[in-house]
């Protein structure tokens, strides 16, 4: 099952991600990190397809995709 | 001893993960050629892509050891803190005879300069012109995001034409102010150039084409064929003052539009 | 065997002999000699020579290829040098070795073409924007032109400082025999610093913008601190019949040149005259200028400017002798006739009590 990590701490909550993602299976944290943003998360694990789109679009270089 | 039970629930579902993680292979993450460093840009600016389409490139291409980059002065100043490779700092708009004086000495280096608009057209105009001109055997990734962002948005030489920034508080009008330089088209009128591509990065089907502009330009020095340039069409939502999902919007549908994407001159298979 | 030739000349077989990889200039007289020699010998050498677009390209060049650790120089003149010291503040934040040779003309603005002397301070305060120094040599002849370019790069290197020739039109210009006698350097250190590709080792970078918190102090620091260990090693001076002057010249440069026979000729005549040269302009040898301030000795400061470095000989005397000035600019010389007639006053002054 293809999934992604996103590195919480790095994440600056842009949602370029959410916006490229095509089975729109990311969200926002409820909780903030260090440096003040909610971070993106893989909230439908059982959707993603590790197309990379998020990978492609994070500007954080903060997305991890296995597959 | 009452906490023994969540404490194993965390192991078991980090262990999972990691077994989880282990089973499947990694296919896309942080190239070699960047460090393990948060990136100072703000929420959803563009050089961090940009950065990123770099490094895949130099580790793609194995340049990583070889390589000996150029800062520009401009958001993408701290580069070095970035890029796992050799970078110098040059002077404000000096990259390209930085990277001159660099590249005739060291004739087997890899040498690219990473500058913005500011610094590449309008303080810069006369090195980048004259590095092109003499065919220099260099690649330069220009960062174009329509104004001066690590000073807080002022006028650039590529803002367009009636841009609300810092310093055109009115909109940029040409009267007063000129009007947006294109740099590809005016390098492709100079003999020495090789290989001038405007690509952008506001959604995934660009980034891909935009790597692949970077990965011939480069290729192109490699190959010794001279000088090389991508204009990336970047977004700047702070200083623009919008969302970054309204600066990938506006990218799309105004910035473009004054800045077409495209090949605009190819020298190199010749 | 000598050989008659211009001290511009001089100074390019001197930086050759130092093995240069690469030279980076723009025209403009009174030192187009060197661009032009350099464009034919640097290409028959098969080493690195370009006609930078400007001062400001030259300059960036050199600093591009010395951040690579190369030897690399760019030669102009006093406007050009205006022009050079974007590069060459950061060349020394960034603690990049190098060669700058300014052959000075008359100013300011664009001024006239003859030999000066008017770019002391801007040669030895600093020159660009922050708190660095050069080191700053004053060659007096063809033959310190040539080693003096010779010398100037392992003491750049040395110090990882950049290295100012600080000659003029008149040094530039004139014809003398010069030996060249300095053996050809092939083999240069590896540097530690220097950017080479990050080939079995960590990256590498070289900044002079430094913006977390007291790190830019720090470096400011430990900047001071190498300016203090050159000015205790490096400074270098020349004296001529001071141990008995009463009045010394002093003078650098062309200046020195006219100073000596003034001096000769004022002893002729019975008066007691020395000179003292600086060859180091920075570091200033103010140690050994203080040292000759001793009661019944007089200063005077003689420079085709309208008064720069004696700034820095009165604060090498310090007050413990008074400090004359003969100055001309803007392409004027003084004769050695001249400077006797100061010399002369001077010394009736002396003997008068005043």
């Amino acid at each position: 099952m293809p999934t992604i990590k996103i590195n919480a701490e790095k994440c600056k909550g842009c949602s370029l991600c959410l916006k490229a993602c095509p089975k729109q299976c990311i969200s926002f944290s409820q909780q903030f990190n260090k440096a003040g943003y909610r971070w993106a998360t893989l909230e439908k694990e059982d959707a993603c397809i590790g197309c990379g789109f998020c990978y492609l679009v994070c500007p954080d270089v903060c997305i991890e995709v296995y597959k | 001893m009452q906490r023994q039970p969540l404490l194993l629930i965390f192991f078991t579902s980090y262990s999972f993960f990691h077994l989880k993680k282990d089973f499947m292979q990694k296919i896309l993450s942080k190239p070699e050629a960047l460090k393990d460093a948060t990136l100072s840009y703000c929420p959803g600016c563009g050089h961090g892509i940009i950065h990123r389409l770099v490094a895949e490139c130099i580790d793609e291409l194995d340049l990583r050891e070889k390589t000996i980059a150029v800062a520009p002065v401009g958001c993408a100043v701290f580069a070095y803190d970035y890029f796992n490779f050799d970078v110098t700092e040059a002077p404000h708009g000096r990259p390209p005879a930085v990277a001159t004086g660099i590249k005739r000495t060291n004739p087997d280096k890899f040498v690219f300069t990473y500058q913005g608009d500011g610094d590449i057209s309008a303080i810069g105009m006369a090195e980048t012109i004259h590095a092109a001109n003499r065919g220099e055997n260099i690649s330069i990734i220009f960062v174009n995001n329509a104004n001066y962002g690590m000073t807080g948005g002022q006028m650039a030489p590529t803002t367009l034409i009636g841009q609300v920034t810092e310093t055109t508080p009115f909109g940029r009008d040409p009267k007063r102010d000129g009007y947006p330089i294109h740099l590809c088209e005016l390098l492709a009128t100079l003999e020495g150039t090789t290989y001038l591509e405007r690509v952008s990065i506001y959604n995934p089907q660009n980034i891909i084409k935009a790597k692949k502009a970077i990965k011939k330009a480069f290729q192109c020095q490699l190959d010794g064929k001279g000088f090389s340039l991508v204009e990336v069409i970047s977004n700047c939502p702070v200083d623009w003052g919008m969302t970054p999902l309204d600066s990938i919007k506006w990218t799309e549908e105004t910035f473009i539009k004054t800045f077409p994407l495209g090949l605009v001159k190819d020298k190199s298979e010749a | 065997m000598k050989k008659l030739v211009k001290g511009n000349i001089a100074l390019c077989e001197g930086a050759i002999a130092a093995g240069i990889h690469a030279y980076f200039g723009y025209p403009i007289t009174p030192q187009n000699e060197i661009p032009a020699y350099m464009s034919k010998k640097m290409v028959e050498l098969k080493r690195v020579f370009v006609q930078g677009e400007s001062e400001i390209a030259s300059a960036n060049m050199v600093l591009g290829a010395a951040a690579t650790g190369k030897r690399a120089m760019t030669s102009s003149s006093s406007p050009g040098i205006s022009l050079k010291q974007e590069a060459i503040s950061y060349m020394a934040g960034m603690q990049i070795p190098a060669l700058i040779v300014n052959v000075q003309r008359g100013g300011p603005g664009l001024g006239n073409i003859s030999g000066s002397q008017s770019d002391y301070f801007q040669a030895v305060k600093g020159g660009g924007h922050g708190d660095y120094r050069l080191i700053v040599l004053a060659p007096n002849c063809a033959q310190e032109m040539y080693e003096f370019a010779y010398d100037s790069f392992d003491l750049a290197e040395k110090y990882r400082i950049p290295v100012m020739i600080l000659s003029d039109g008149v040094v530039g210009q004139m014809m003398e025999p010069v030996e060249f006698n300095k053996p050809e350097i092939t083999e240069f250190a590896d540097k530690n610093w220097a950017l080479t590709g990050c080939k079995g080792r960590e990256p590498r970078s070289l900044q002079s913008l430094l913006m977390k918190d007291g790190v830019l102090e720090k470096h400011n620091i430990n900047l001071q601190e190498k300016y203090k260990i050159i000015s205790e090693n490096e400074v270098k001076y020349e004296t001529f019949m001071t141990d008995d002057a009463e009045i010394i010249i002093a003078a650098y440069g062309i200046s020195s040149r006219i100073a000596k026979s003034a001096v000769k000729i004022a002893r002729k005549e019975g008066i007691k005259a020395g000179l003292f040269r600086p060859k180091t302009l920075w570091p200033f040898p103010s140690e050994a200028i203080n040292s000759l301030s001793k009661n019944g000795v007089k200063f005077l400061t003689a420079e085709l400017s309208h008064g720069q470095m004696i700034e820095d000989v009165k604060l090498a005397v310090n007050g413990k002798a008074p400090v004359e000035f003969l100055g001309r600019a803007g392409g004027g010389v003084f004769s050695e006739q001249e400077m006797v007639e100061k010399i002369k006053a001077m010394s009736e002054d002396k003997r008068a009590g005043r």
